[in-house]
């Protein structure tokens, strides 16, 4: 089974993602690569948590004086229902539904695009109301780097699906393009895992001191 | 590479039950995903209201593990066969990180 | 497609090195490399002990031997050691497994020349400045007060070849994992083979702390972040931690792949199965596994307290338990077997020795307690040269002779290359030995001279010859490989006669496919068992068939060109150039839009045919 060959709907298999040796070595190496991010994740949020509320002097705000529920709320549930959608995506892609892959992963775009537009909104809105910068304190410096480093990782999912979608939209599904797409779906999926943790280690313990 | 696949003979067969799995495990999903979201709103629910953080802190951690089981064994797909290697470096990688976070939590300051 | 044996202009095979994607000619280039960067290592160690020669010398300036001092670790371990292990996990690690490349032949070339930008970005602050200047460590509130850009280069040429590092890592635990040939089970994998799988899951969770850690250092420098400023309520100990949790395993990284080397090594030459297989391949996991769990023993007088210390010193002493049933094995190796006392077994032979001096003066600095009066003196400066010259430099040497005729399908000379053996090993311990006492003495580490009448005079330059020795051993290694290359008498497939394991029943050097045909590996040690029983080559697992090559690419330099450009960029940003920002983006235009350029550009690689591999006969290449 070449990866170039056109496949039709019979010939579909059914783990298009792992068909070939290529695909099957993306698969694992990608998975060997979300088990490093994992690492450096951990090493921001332990960075995080040895700087939480660390700021100079009294004037300074601290995490349970910033945060503002409704809008994290919102962000959560925006990137989760991205995460879902991405699995849509990828359950169109198993029964070989290109049309159909295709506009859930727009979807999932347009709500990552979303999360990072309230992301870009609740960083302005920390900077020029609390004065709470990258600069302006090591709590400051931690929050961003950790919060920063996820919404970075964001904007390149959205980057990585959108260039996928452009480069494959004339020519359908593959076993060449089948595993690049399952892949970006895991790392979108592991932007939820950390996610999850943001919300809960930053924001909610952060509202409760 | 063909015989992965499992055959009876008619292909077509094969597809129809193929994607009849698809599907069920579809629901699955939609059912992981309406718990994810239930545990969320609990976790935000449990900060709102506010209880004793040391009632709360370990809760709301607790309910992010779930949390995320849901995300790699189903939307991951990690339940699958065929994931024994990821498994095994994914926990790796979550102890190492865990170590770190600990060191991090009680040795930094003094 | 039989064009290997082509003559080629140089043009063209430069051209040909800068693009390729080939496993064993990435092996070269980091053999090259890492080459240059041990002998500019060593310049900068020879630099170190003439200044230390004698008391109250004025050979460098205090500033100038700080900088010495920190570019010759920085340089060793990074752009030296590491990189010349590579180069063998790359040359063999894929042929003792039957593999044709690696996993991602692409992404091993992007290593390499990240790798490659990363040191020449930080070996270019020697000309911009001045080089970092706060120890290969870089404690954060040294760091952050350093006045040139030194510790700029530091954290932006490491987090590039980082990078490149990471990568490779990934690369390897795949083609070991997906890419063995049929009947190559984990537990009949070659030693070497097993280390290299071991180290690369190392590198996979070591590597990110030490990204964080940069990307803080970078950001306090040069972004004004304040993860390490106390007056804005940053902690200096987050440096060490990231540093450490990364900087113990990283040593792990280096002396396992020795430890696979010289287990290669033992069997061969003892013309014996290498005693306790399994028990050693449980070691490695082991000694793996702990690594993690000991960093803190680098910083017991940080004052974590005593609970802490207690915990990371009872961990580290662990750690000798597997070492030592590595050492036991090697001996009963050899205990028995037909020796033949080759240069690479000389090299093995005197690492035991050598290494276990290490490992008990690892156990003695292991002691919190006694620790503290050790710390920061030349007897930890004397224990870990034991065990990174006694353990890595020395398996690097071994390997340089054993693999040379893989690599280049010819043979160092033996005789000079004993000659190189001799000289380095008196001169190793004529200049370490001696530094235990030196510590104990009361020499503290890091001091760029000190009084006469202390009672450090003698010893010091006994130090100095012994550098000496081991500065006139690398040269005549040098001579060899001159002699050799222009000799270039070329070998078989077997050159030392007695190889166990796959990648010397292919032709020296390899075809650029390795094999034409899958072997079929029916144990361990899969050649030696055809040898035993009177086969002249592997059995293959497969018909002859055509066989699907990657293409070339030039994209991998370009990628990691952008990002040495970018680091350029970064540097101007701290010193609020007007230059900085516009550098940066540019630079990080070239890599991402070298990337994008790759992800849309279809790859599928190029496959030999059938009738190519038969008229490829006479040049061997039988499975």
């Amino acid at each position: 089974m070449h990866a170039d060959e056109k496949m039709t709907y019979e010939t579909w298999p059914a783990a298009p993602e792992k068909a070939t040796l290529e695909a099957k070595n993306k698969f694992l190496g990608f998975w060997l690569f979300l088990g490093g991010e994992t690492v450096l994740f951990a090493s921001l949020f332990a960075t995080y948590l040895a700087l939480k509320d660390k700021v100079p002097n009294s004037e300074h705000y601290l995490a349970k004086d910033l945060f503002d529920l409704p809008l994290v709320f919102m962000a959560t549930m925006l990137l989760l229902t991205s995460s879902l959608t991405s699995v849509y995506a990828m359950y169109h892609m198993k029964n070989f539904d290109f049309k159909k892959m295709q506009l859930w992963l727009g979807i999932t775009v347009l709500l990552g695009a979303g999360f990072l537009g309230l992301e870009i909104y609740e960083f302005n809105h920390y900077v020029h109301e609390y004065h709470h910068t990258f600069t302006s304190s090591a709590f400051g410096s931690a929050f961003y780097t950790l919060t920063g480093f996820h919404g970075a990782h964001v904007a390149f999912g959205l980057a990585w699906i959108i260039t996928l979608m452009v480069r494959n939209s004339g020519r359908g599904l593959d076993l060449y393009n089948a595993p690049k797409f399952y892949v970006a779906s895991l790392y979108w999926h592991f932007i939820d895992v950390v996610w999850v943790f943001i919300f809960t280690v930053v924001y909610l313990m952060g509202m409760v001191g | 590479m063909a015989n992965h696949q499992p055959t009876s003979g008619n292909p077509r067969v094969d597809i129809e039950y193929r994607r009849k799995k698809n599907k069920e495990e579809m629901k699955h999903q939609v059912t992981s995903f309406s718990l994810m979201i239930f545990l969320t709103l609990i976790a935000f629910f449990a900060v709102g209201y506010g209880y004793s953080h040391w009632f709360i802190a370990p809760f709301i951690i607790l309910l992010a593990v779930i949390q995320v089981i849901f995300q790699l064994y189903y939307f991951m797909h990690m339940s699958h066969k065929g994931h024994e290697a990821p498994s095994l470096f994914l926990y790796s990688g979550v102890t190492v990180g865990a170590i770190t976070v600990l060191a991090f939590s009680t040795i930094i300051w003094w | 497609m039989s064009t290997l044996a082509q003559k080629k202009g140089f043009g063209a095979t430069l051209w040909d090195y800068l693009t390729t994607v080939d496993h064993k000619k990435i092996a070269i280039l980091y053999l090259i490399a890492g080459g240059f960067f041990f002998l500019v290592g060593g310049l900068e160690a020879m630099v170190i002990r003439i200044q230390l020669a004698i008391p109250n010398n004025d050979f460098v300036s205090a500033g100038f031997y700080n900088e010495v001092l920190t570019m010759h670790g920085t340089t060793m371990i990074f752009l030296a050691a590491m990189p010349l292990v590579f180069a063998f996990m790359n040359a063999v690690m894929p042929l003792q497994i039957g593999a044709r490349d690696v996993a991602f032949p692409f992404v091993n070339a992007l290593g390499f020349w990240l790798f490659f930008f990363g040191g020449v970005f930080l070996n270019m602050s020697w000309f911009l400045g001045g080089a970092p200047d706060a120890g290969w460590t870089s404690y954060a509130s040294l760091a952050l007060e350093s006045p040139t850009n030194g510790i700029d280069f530091y954290a932006l040429g490491l987090q590039i070849s980082g990078a490149g590092t990471l990568m490779g890592g990934i690369n390897f635990l795949v083609t070991i994992i997906n890419m063995r040939a049929p009947g190559m089970t984990y537990m009949r994998m070659p030693m070497f083979t097993w280390s290299t799988f071991v180290t690369s899951a190392l590198i996979l969770f070591a590597f990110p702390p030490l990204t964080v850690g940069l990307f803080l250092m970078i950001f306090d420098r040069m972004f004004g972040s304040n993860f390490f400023d106390a007056s804005a309520g940053g902690n200096t100990i987050i440096w060490e931690h990231l540093f450490w949790i990364f900087g113990h395993p990283e040593v792990y990284i280096l002396i396992l792949p020795a430890f696979g080397i010289f287990s290669e090594i033992f069997a061969i030459f003892s013309r014996k199965r290498l005693f306790g297989y399994s028990s050693m391949v449980f070691a490695t996991v082991l000694i793996g596994f702990l690594g993690f769990m000991v960093w803190a023993h680098h910083m017991f007088t940080t004052g974590l307290g005593p609970i802490a210390n207690a915990i990371f010193a009872v961990a580290t002493m662990a750690i000798g338990v597997p070492t030592g049933i590595k050492i036991f094995n090697w001996l009963f190796t050899m205990w028995g077997g037909s020796i033949t006392f080759t240069t690479p077994m000389l090299y093995a032979i005197a690492f035991i020795p050598s290494f276990v001096m290490g490992g008990v003066t690892g156990i003695m600095v292991a002691s919190a307690a006694a620790d503290y009066q050790f710390h920061d003196t030349y007897f930890v400066v004397a224990h870990f040269h034991y065990v990174i010259v006694g353990g890595v430099v020395f398996a690097i040497l071994a390997g340089t002779h054993l693999y040379w005729p893989k690599m280049f399908g010819t043979m160092l000379n033996e005789f000079l290359g004993k000659i190189t053996f001799w000289l380095f090993l008196i001169g190793f311990h004529l200049t370490f030995f001696i530094q235990h006492f030196l510590g104990v003495w009361g020499m503290p580490r890091r001091i760029f001279t000190f009084l006469p009448d202390q009672g450090f005079e003698t010893s010091n330059m006994v130090s100095t010859i012994g550098a000496f020795f081991m500065a006139v051993a690398v040269i005549v290694m040098l001579i060899n490989v001159i002699m050799t290359s222009i000799k270039n008498e070329r070998v078989g497939n077997d050159p030392w006669g007695d190889g166990r394991t796959l990648e010397w029943s292919i032709p020296s050097p390899p075809p650029f496919y390795n094999f034409k045909q899958l072997p079929l590996v029916r144990g361990l040690d899969a050649y030696w068992i055809e040898k035993m029983d009177g086969k002249k080559g592997m059995t293959p697992a497969e018909p002859l068939g055509d066989i699907h090559m990657p293409n070339s690419s030039f994209v991998p330099v370009v990628i990691s060109f952008g990002l040495f450009v970018a680091a350029f960029g970064a540097v101007g940003i701290g010193d609020k150039e007007a230059y900085g920002i516009p550098v940066l983006v540019i630079g990080f235009l070239i890599t991402f839009g070298s990337m994008f350029f790759r992800s849309v550009k279809d790859d599928h690689g190029f496959h030999i045919h059938k009738e190519d591999l038969m008229n490829d006969d006479d040049k061997g290449g039988k499975a």
